[in-house]
């Protein structure tokens, strides 16, 4: 083994330049000409940056949309998912409180109408988007906040989200950020 | 959700397009013919001169061994020191503290033998100067040690008697220059034009909609989530792993990233069809591997798809499946189809949380590790099925009393004696390790470990063991794994389920490829036909079943049956 230690030593070191050092300073000067220039993608409100389009954000005031719940509160320096086994009683509980919360904060719809993904965490903790029904089903409470029309909001929806890729591939998911921004342009 | 599967459909037969090709390329750079990319070449010559590497220099089975852990152990060595000083270092904008010694241990173990299992959270527990000088340069460099001894296998499989199998420095350099840089470089341009940071740039704060002060992790990330998935590591900048929006951000990385991680383990096999012009052969392994990944892939679609009826009884529609653990802009379906692809292949990146999975899928996943050679990690996939192959051929050989042989070489006692302390090495370190956690829990069950009660944190234990020894990485996270007893335990299982199942193969190649060429006459027996692929599968599944039958029934399938 002595005889291969002295070039195993050089190469690992030319490999570090290579695979280390060249490789990610390349993508990195590539990225700046990306959207975002390979910092992520900010959005904007009055000029004012107030999140990653791709970072979820916390959201459980009545007037907005909300985002899913989170295991990690969003905390974009820690993400994460809860980690529960689907049986395990402690989540089934908070599944419960879930549901039950936002029957309370939602009066008119019943349990059965609520889409799963909005009483269930996601695997980031950072989920930016919720399904098209997830959005749909909390226009009613949205409305009556805000003195709006029911219709212009599902409309607000349907121009916001977001269609499965080329069309055919995929989920169809509405980006939570991004419908509350356009919520906050609508007319008074 | 119709457009949820076709989407599952697609990334299968995407990867295909590409591995088989690919295939055929991998086959001409070993063989030295003319590719696309011989503007490498004068790169390459400048780093075995300045290396002091003659890399016209053959080496026989042994001196590979002894080349592969010269370089492993200078790599261990580098990788835990970083670890232990990576607070005081420069490039840690964030200012995260340096490893504890247990911990240095266990993530230097991990990523050198490819598994990647990580017991620390990216956001907090590693620099950028360990992300991308240890962590990423230990994707590359492992991913390229297992293709390398793979290459060296494939020589031997060659019909000449010889004991001259190559330079192992010039595979492995090839391995890098030839394959892994350059398509890595490729994936992480698609997915910075999709989201994913490249800079260099630390922690941003802002103000969001409703008023929270948000902290926001970023970082060069892209290029070290290319080479995870390409090299089969899965070892990701973020915590959340390919769960976290800016790891994968849309529909379309996540089918960039669950295909990058199988080209290779698909375009190996066919490599060793061109390699050794045995396309029926290759055929016929892949044809099994497929089926053996389809096998599992259809329980866990059913499951996720089909919901939690936990959930469904307290009234919510389980029309979006199991979505606890799970991003909406991938769903149930892609999210089960990446946790399939994930285990057989030994990546163990997520795209979601896998101890939140159905239990029918998580046994699915735990067989898919417990088999390790349905496609399989970088070269060490088709190691193991090696392993299986050369016992199928023994078995079948005295099932219809002719002379084991595979590829014109008989197979006797000595060959025999180590692909089965191989196979049966797998077993031996999951069901031991997993012994052992248990007896410790029962004698105090008030440690910190399990992060669900009964069967579900049997599965937490028992998939950690199966995860380190079959090098994939992927967790049932609710384990609290930072102590020193697991640290410790799991760094050694994964050292071992690394580098014997590497050093066996290799062993037994080197030896039949001394023995004399028997030229496949009408006595004997065919190696490449359905009939023999079927048997493989057979034993793969049989040793799997034997094995590992009492441990699934403690855990998963008791979950199931539990609720049914």
């Amino acid at each position: 083994m002595k005889t291969y230690l002295l070039p195993s030593l050089k190469l690992t070191a030319v490999l570090i330049i290579l695979c280390s050092v060249l490789y990610p300073l390349l993508i990195a000067g590539i990225a700046k000409t990306a959207p975002g220039q390979g910092k992520g993608v900010t959005l904007s409100l009055n000029g004012k940056v107030v999140g990653y389009e791709n970072i979820g954000q916390k959201f459980t005031k009545d007037e907005y949309f909300w985002s899913r719940p989170s295991a990690v509160d969003y905390n974009a320096a820690g993400s994460g998912g809860s980690n529960k086994g689907p049986y395990a009683p402690d989540f089934l509980a908070s599944v419960k409180a879930r549901i039950d919360t936002f029957l309370v904060h939602n009066p008119g719809v019943t349990k059965e109408q609520i889409p799963v993904d909005l009483v269930t965490a996601s695997g980031s903790g950072l989920d930016p988007d919720i399904s098209i029904e997830g959005a749909r089903i909390q226009v009613q409470r949205i409305a009556r906040k805000r003195n709006k029309n029911e219709k212009d909001l599902f409309d607000l929806i349907d121009k916001t989200k977001e269609k499965p890729l080329l069309g055919f591939l995929g989920p169809e998911k509405v980006n939570v950020l991004k419908l509350n921004i356009a919520l906050e342009g609508l007319p008074k | 959700m119709n457009t949820e599967l076709l989407g599952v459909v697609a990334t299968f037969i995407i990867t295909l397009a590409i591995g088989i090709p690919l295939g055929k390329y991998i086959s001409k750079v070993f063989k030295g013919e003319k590719t696309i990319l011989d503007f490498m070449a004068p790169l390459e010559r400048f780093i075995f001169r300045i290396c002091g590497i003659d890399p016209t220099k053959e080496m026989n089975w042994k001196q590979h061994v002894a080349a592969l852990l010269s370089l492993n152990l200078l790599w261990f060595v580098y990788a835990f020191v970083m670890f232990l000083f990576q607070g005081s270092l420069f490039l840690n904008p964030d200012g995260n503290p340096s490893m504890s010694p247990h911990l240095s241990f266990n993530t230097a173990a991990s990523f050198l033998v490819n598994c990647n299992l990580q017991d620390y959270s990216g956001e907090t527990g590693v620099t950028y100067l360990t992300q991308l000088a240890v962590l990423m340069f230990l994707h590359f460099v492992s991913a390229a040690t297992g293709i390398a001894a793979l290459v060296v296998v494939f020589k031997a499989m060659r019909e000449k008697v010889t004991d001259k199998l190559g330079n192992f420095f010039e595979i492995f350099v090839k391995s890098i220059t030839r394959i892994l840089l350059p398509i890595s470089l490729v994936i992480a341009l698609l997915l910075v034009f999709h989201g994913t940071p490249a800079s260099f740039d630390g922690k941003d704060q802002l103000i969001t909609m409703q008023g929270d002060t948000a902290h926001i992790s970023r970082g060069p990330a892209a290029g070290m989530i290319a080479i995870k998935h390409l090299g089969t590591n899965g070892g990701g900048w973020f915590g959340a792993n390919s769960a976290h929006p800016l790891e994968n951000p849309d529909y379309f990385t996540n089918m960039v990233e669950v295909i990058a991680q199988v080209i290779i383990p698909v375009a190996l096999i066919f490599a060793l069809g061109h390699y050794l012009s045995r396309k029926r052969l290759a055929w016929v392994i892949f044809g099994v591997m497929t089926i053996g990944v389809l096998i599992f892939l259809y329980p866990a679609l059913h499951a996720e798809i089909k919901g939690n009826p936990a959930i469904a009884q307290m009234g919510p529609s389980s029309s979006g499946g199991n979505m606890e653990g799970k991003e909406v802009r991938f769903g149930a379906p892609a999210s089960a189809y990446w946790c399939i692809l994930t285990t057989v292949i030994s990546t163990g990146s997520v795209n979601s949380m896998h101890d939140s999975f159905m239990p029918v899928s998580g046994c699915m996943q735990l067989l898919g590790m417990m088999t390790n050679c349905f496609y399989g990690g970088n070269g060490v996939g088709i190691l193991n099925y090696y392993i299986f192959l050369i016992i199928a051929v023994f078995i079948s050989g005295l099932m219809v009393g002719r002379t084991p042989e595979f590829l014109g070489r008989k197979i006797e006692a000595k060959e025999m004696k180590i692909a089965t302390i191989i196979a049966l090495l797998h077993p031996l370190l999951i069901l031991a390790f997993t012994a052992l956690a248990s007896f410790g829990l029962v004698r105090d069950p008030s440690l910190p470990w399990l992060n669900n009660p009964g069967y579900h944190g049997f599965s937490e234990m028992l998939y950690q063991y199966t995860s380190c020894s079959a090098n994939n990485g992927s967790g049932f996270e609710g384990l609290g794994d930072n102590t020193p007893f697991w640290n410790i335990t799991a760094g050694f299982v994964m050292l071992l389920g690394r580098f014997l199942p590497i050093i066996g193969p290799i062993a037994i190649a080197g030896i039949l490829a001394q023995k004399k060429y028997i030229p496949e006459s009408s006595g004997t027996l065919r190696t490449d036909t359905g009939t023999f692929g079927l048997m493989t599968y057979a034993v793969i599944m049989i040793v799997a079943a034997l094995a590992f039958f009492p441990a699934l029934t403690l855990g998963p399938l008791a979950e199931y049956f539990s609720r049914h």
